[in-house]
């Protein structure tokens, strides 16, 4: 990885090892507690088919270096969208500004860091021809048409990533990645008399082109999007109040990301404006919770071989039998707590600024069959899709929104009901968790968190999971 | 205070210093672009070029955070061959780089297909003259004083209330930007501006918790930003009036939107009706231009050439010539939004609106915000919503919520964790009365807004006295 990445950003540029040193020695000059260069390269190609024709398609590079000089809990930034030695020193000289004062430094780029390969080889740009992705989606199109008489608009898009990073810090590290990362999403319209709803299904990660390309995987998107716009067709008002709700496994682990998981965001914690602030090894949910943030499952989309600081990608428990054991650092963060980074520094690009980030984050199975826990709600509603959340991190206030639910009454589900928020305190949530399901999914990879302004990609996960207590802002 | 900043960062922003020479460069990078389309084999092309250059300071517990210099490039090109599309960009304009962009967008072309609505905006609809609207106010601020103003911001609103015990930052950013649209009609169009913003997070505690909130300011010229003290005071009133925050009583009942969140609503009108969502029946209001969709006294207009206006612009992104046009009058939807593409996809004429709408006004009321309170009696105040719960194909709304509980016209107690619902469609024809507190920062400028009725759901029975 490390080599393949030297080879695409500082090969052409003519930068060697003694340049790196050269600019994170003019960074560290004074009072710097760690600099670090970041070089990335990042392909995007995208297609798109809409009322039957694939009607656009894009095509994009971007390419530079951010520079980045730490000292205490105070950083200075800056960055050159070229890569090359006089933009580098210039960004340098920009991000020491940080400095206390104009001692010179010197560092050297000695302690290589070696990750597993955690994705597909390929670069899906080039693993496919166009003409073969422009036939993909004409394909998924005249397949999703023919499911049903009312699907009246689709969609299709795909989109292909391939990006090269590398990493020089101050305190040796030297670090590579080439990451794939592909997403297909169908999007469908649904009429009925004066009925119209939408269904939307798509997934990706980091697994070769090919295999989202083969009609196994497409087929269920498709089926899937119609069959959401079908059952919305039917669905009912939703009601309101504090009731007793199921969530589906899967996708739904969107609650474990908005509820607990920026909440145990490193940065949160050092600053001291976290709900779960000063909690550490107590408990915060009931026994049956066991969360991880796992950036090494393999070709997941939320997987990462190194962060974007040069850390390893690790498995960190969160969450362990209801107590909470674990955080979520970046080097700044960890660094200012008297901790060990956790390989969770991640940035949108070379012009932004690593932060604490999830990867994948989901909860382990437990013992319960996903119907049984249907069967113990006498009133309350089971929700199996969700659109995304939002969480105000220091009230602990979470909300995430229902696109596919049902009511249940009696232990039996009742109609489909409309979209609606669910609104819960991150604190006190997992505290309602009576039962957990036996069959944990995760997502099938479409996720994208935003925080302050820079999006990433995620995965989530859980099992079918019974909460006692949430408030659902429908209608009735 | 021992910060010293070293001199390489002074050395200023050369798009300040020479936004000419700064313009003249992209202008010349997008007529490259377009011979090599041209050359190419492209029918039609068009090219927007971007510069900017920001500097951005944040400030949290008197020490510096973040500094931070931020500098931009960057091209996109679309061009037409028989009327299928390719497009590129990229943020390197060296020569090269623009040539591999262009081939790039020339070889996808060959493989999109025909679209019978594709291409130009019509040239004779061009904008032939443009005008400035006094959006560039260039001012080199060095990070000292940048510094300087984030702490005096974060001091005041520190010192404001015993409360407030801990800050997420406050950030001070000053940023100038060019951009160049040009197209094979001929049309060659360009603007810059300058921003100048600035923000407070504080975070608030007592016995029942923490709360944070924030205030902030955004102008086009540095002089006219709100004074520090104001907004970090602002800042730490906003976080300590909602301590103590408890869930409300559940049922329908009316609402008061703030001026912030009303804009939400408009942004959800203005999407209902864009032509994207409306060829893509993606819409609640498909049809709905001549039909009243809120009570008479409504009337909202786009001024795309308000004098400092943030988005002010004689031409829109395909290079058409904007103009002054209401969007609803007399409570009627008057046009739709469009550009060239969804209008061809309609039959209908672009409203100038590609890269959709400029600067919007909501007429504002005559009565304050808090005569608004007293009006409505019982019910409750947004001042914030959480989530993306908000359908435009069907307009059902429901979105997480925050505000103030209102009991015989006063506010009663600060309230957090309940949903609104409600759907788009009745939510505007409920209309009770707007305010006379116009938010004139955002370029959609909307005042607070009396709803008649929206189900609120919560942890407490209705009537309970908790």
């Amino acid at each position: 990885m490390l080599e393949l990445a030297t080879q695409s950003l500082l090969t052409p540029a003519g930068i060697d090892s003694g340049d790196l040193e050269r600019a994170l020695g003019r960074l560290v000059e004074g009072q710097i507690d760690l600099g670090d260069l970041y070089f990335q390269h990042r392909q995007n190609e995208g297609w798109s088919l809409e009322d039957g024709i694939v009607k656009s398609g894009s095509f994009s590079i971007d390419q530079g270096v951010g520079v980045r000089a730490i000292s205490g809990t105070g950083t200075g930034f800056a960055y050159a969208d070229a890569i090359n030695m006089p933009a580098l020193m210039q960004a340098a000289g920009n991000a020491r500004a940080i400095a206390r004062s104009g001692r010179s430094g010197t560092t050297a780029v000695t302690r290589a860091v070696h990750a597993p390969a955690l994705y597909a080889a390929d670069n899906p740009v080039e693993a496919a021809d166009s003409a073969s992705k422009v036939d993909l989606l004409r394909t998924i199109d005249a397949y999703t048409r023919s499911l049903d008489p009312r699907i009246t608009q689709v969609s299709v898009s795909l989109s292909c990533q391939h990006e090269s990073i590398l990493v020089a810090a101050s305190d040796g590290t030297l670090a590579g990645d080439v990451r794939p990362l592909i997403r297909l999403d169908v999007r469908v319209i649904a009429e009925q008399g004066d009925r119209r709803e939408s269904g939307n299904a798509g997934g990706g990660g980091r697994y070769a082109l090919a295999g989202l390309m083969a009609p196994e995987s497409w087929q269920k998107f498709a089926d899937e999007a119609v069959r959401q716009a079908l059952v919305n067709l039917e669905a009912v008002d939703a009601p309101a109040g504090f009731m007793k709700v199921v969530l589906g496994p899967g996708w739904p682990g969107v609650l474990l990301h908005e509820a607990i998981g920026h909440g145990l965001e490193g940065d949160f914690h050092r600053k001291g404006i976290s709900a779960f602030s000063g909690r550490m090894g107590e408990r915060i949910a009931t026994e049956h919770c066991t969360v991880v943030d796992d950036g090494t499952l393999a070709e997941r989309r939320g997987s990462l071989s190194i962060d974007d600081e040069g850390t390893p990608g690790a498995r960190n428990v969160l969450i362990e039998n209801g107590r909470l054991t674990g955080l979520m650092q970046d080097k700044l963060n960890a660094r200012a707590m008297g901790v060990a980074p956790t390989g969770n520094g991640r940035r949108e690009s070379f012009a932004h600024l690593p932060l604490p980030r999830m990867t994948n984050t989901y909860m382990l199975p437990g013992e319960h069959a996903p119907e049984d826990i249907i069967a113990s709600v006498d009133d309350g509603i089971y929700a199996v899709n969700f659109n995304g959340g939002q969480v105000d991190i220091t009230s602990g206030k979470f909300v995430f929104v229902a696109s596919e639910a049902y009511r249940i009454k009696n232990g039996k589900l009742g109609a489909p009901i409309k979209g609606a928020t669910l609104i819960g305190n991150g604190p006190d949530v997992l505290t309602r968790v009576a039962m957990v399901g036996n069959d944990l999914e995760l997502d099938s990879g479409v996720g994208v968190c935003g925080k302050e302004g820079q999006g990433v990609p995620v995965g989530v996960g859980q099992p079918t999971l019974r909460i006692d207590g949430l408030t659902v802002g429908g209608t009735q | 205070m021992s910060q010293v900043i070293n001199r390489d960062i002074e050395t200023g922003s050369p798009l300040l210093r020479d936004s000419e020479s700064e313009r003249a460069m992209l202008e010349d990078a997008a007529a490259r672009v377009l011979a090599r389309a041209r050359a190419g084999g492209a029918d039609a092309a068009e090219v927007s070029v971007s510069s900017s250059h920001g500097r951005n300071v944040t400030v949290r517990l008197g020490e510096i955070d973040v500094l931070e210099d931020a500098r931009d490039r960057g091209v996109s090109v679309t061009v037409y061959i028989n009327r299928a599309s390719g497009s590129a960009s990229t943020g390197d304009l060296g020569a090269e780089s623009l040539e591999r962009a262009v081939d790039q967008a020339l070889a996808i072309a060959r493989h999109t297909q025909p679209d019978p609505a594709g291409g130009l905006a019509p040239a004779e609809l061009m904008a032939s003259r443009i005008e400035d609207f006094d959006q560039w106010h260039p001012r080199e601020l060095d990070m000292a004083t940048l510094i300087e103003r984030a702490k005096l911001i974060e001091q005041a609103g520190m010192d404001a209330d015993a409360r407030i015990e801990n800050s997420e930052g406050a950030s001070v950013s000053a940023d100038a930007a060019i951009g160049v649209y040009a197209n094979s009609h001929g049309f060659v169009g360009s603007g810059r501006s300058t921003r100048f913003d600035q923000s407070c997070v504080l975070v608030a505690r007592d016995k029942s918790g923490m709360q944070r909130d924030w205030d902030w300011d955004d102008q086009g010229r540095f002089e006219a930003l709100a004074d520090p003290a104001t907004t970090g005071r602002k800042a730490a009133e906003r976080a300590v009036r909602r301590l103590g925050a408890r869930s409300a009583p559940s049922g329908r009942t009316p609402v008061l939107f703030d001026n912030n969140v009303a804009l939400g609503l408009v942004r959800h009108l203005v999407g209902a009706v864009s032509g994207g969502n409306l060829y893509r029946r993606s819409s609640f209001l498909l049809d709905a231009v001549g039909k009243r969709l809120f009570p008479e006294w409504v009337r909202i207009d786009e001024d795309p050439h308000l004098p400092g206006g943030a988005r002010s612009s004689s031409f829109d992104s395909e290079g058409v010539a904007t103009r002054q046009q209401p969007l609803i009058e007399a409570g009627v939807l008057q046009r739709y939004v469009l550009g060239s593409y969804s209008a061809r996809k309609l039959g209908l004429q672009t409203t100038a609106n590609a890269g959709g709408v400029r600067n919007l006004l909501f007429s504002p009321g005559t009565r304050s915000f808090d005569e608004l309170v007293a009006e409505m009696g019982r019910g409750l105040v947004v001042t914030e919503v959480m989530g993306q719960g908000v359908n435009l194909v069907t307009g059902d709304y429901s979105r997480g919520a925050s505000g103030f509980w209102v009991e015989e016209g006063r506010i009663a107690y600060p309230v957090e964790e309940i949903t609104i619902a409600g759907n788009l469609r009745d939510m505007f024809a409920g209309l009770v009365e707007a305010g006379s507190d116009l938010e004139t920062r955002r370029n959609i400028q909307v005042p607070s807004l009396l709803l008649d009725g929206m189900t609120v759901a919560g942890q407490q029975a209705e009537g309970d006295p908790e």
